[in-house]
């Protein structure tokens, strides 16, 4: 599919999506300040940069900062 | 649209489901052995399971016309007893000689503890010594990274394996390039919250080709959809992928790997469908 295509195709559904993370975010400003070092919020805020850079592969670097860090020395 | 769910936990199903995947255009299942929602408190809770996994699912399935292939092993959730867990793999070899059987699964980690690399390690060994195919299922959410790597690690310390006969399962966008640049064959799992959507799943195709690639449902007694096969065929449709790519993927490449196992038999439906 062409850009134009595929941007017809998505621009509705993205528009969903970003409506519904502008809102979980709201709903978590209403909830209060965030507790000290809860990495999590650490994790969204990295993960929404991720999304307004214009890199590609954003689906992988989401992925890799929700995950735990892998050592390749695990076995020692 | 025929197709096969190479990943699916029907004793968890209601048969109503089996009638909605038939009439969706399943003709075949495999369904490794997972954790039950708890855990089994003994060997002959397992010896349970695998006859009803091995006996009684494959007549249920038959009712629609759906082919029912099955893996044994014990799972990572339960691999913390590894007494028990020991136990278990005793008695694993009572059910490789079941036509319906193709394998070992799905073995693999959880949390990525000591005790489930253990009895993941043994159980791979246990594969080699009867030369059956291997199903893994790879850690969810956070750990699933980390997790696949060490499996990585672990199957690679072992030079007798053949990566075309074990599969990587529940590979996401940062997971799938690792086990398939080794040479693994991989599986997508469409499943709610915790693993991929369809769109995704076509993405990953459209990245990275449809060899050695499967897609599956993993439905079992949580949230999640049996249906979730054709939801996939529906999305490439729709971005105007070819059919035989599409069938390719669904169809063709699980009798690829399936056909691995030395017990394969398709049934005549399945395998007057294998030129396709
Ligand atoms: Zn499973």
């Amino acid at each position: 599919m062409s850009y134009q295509e595929v941007l017809n195709r998505e621009f509705l559904e993205t528009r969903w999506l970003i409506l519904q993370l502008a809102a979980a975010l709201d709903r978590l400003d209403r909830a209060g300040a965030p507790k000290e070092g809860d990495e999590r919020i650490d994790q969204l805020r990295k993960a929404l940069n991720v999304l307004n850079d214009h890199e590609a592969e954003r689906a992988e670097r989401v992925q890799l900062i929700f995950s735990r860090e892998y050592d390749p020395n695990w076995r020692d | 649209m025929r197709y096969i769910d190479p990943h699916i936990h029907m004793v968890s199903r209601t048969t109503d489901d089996y009638r909605r995947m038939a009439k969706a255009g399943c003709v075949a299942i495999s369904e490794p052995a997972f954790w039950a929602g708890f855990d089994r408190s003994s060997v002959d809770g397992f010896r349970d399971y695998f006859r009803h996994l091995t006996e009684f699912e494959a007549k249920r399935a038959a009712t629609y016309g759906i082919q029912h292939f099955t893996w044994i092993c014990i799972n990572a959730k339960e691999a913390e007893n590894v007494e028990l867990a020991r136990e278990v793999i005793k008695i694993i070899p009572e059910f490789l000689d079941n036509p319906s059987v193709l394998g070992i699964g799905e073995i693999g980690l959880n949390k990525n503890t000591p005790n489930e690399v253990t009895v993941f390690r043994e159980q791979v060994e246990l594969a080699l010594e009867y030369d059956e195919l291997i199903l893994i299922h790879t850690p969810h959410l956070e750990d699933k990274y980390q997790g696949t790597r060490m499996i990585l690690d672990i199957l690679s310390e072992y030079p007798k394996i053949n990566p075309e006969r074990v599969c990587i399962d529940h590979v996401e966008e940062h997971t799938i390039k690792l086990a398939l640049d080794a040479g693994y064959w991989v599986g997508m799992t469409l499943y709610p919250v915790s693993k991929c959507t369809p769109a995704r799943a076509a993405d990953m195709i459209e990245r990275y080709g449809t060899e050695r690639i499967m897609v599956n449902s993993a439905a079992d007694w949580g949230p999640s959809d049996p249906l979730a096969v054709p939801e996939f065929i529906l999305e490439m449709r729709r971005r105007g992928h070819k059919e035989e790519d599409i069938a390719r993927v669904v169809y063709e490449n699980p009798i690829k790997f399936f056909s691995g196992s030395r017990r394969w038999k398709p049934s005549p439906a399945l395998s007057a469908n294998l030129e396709v």
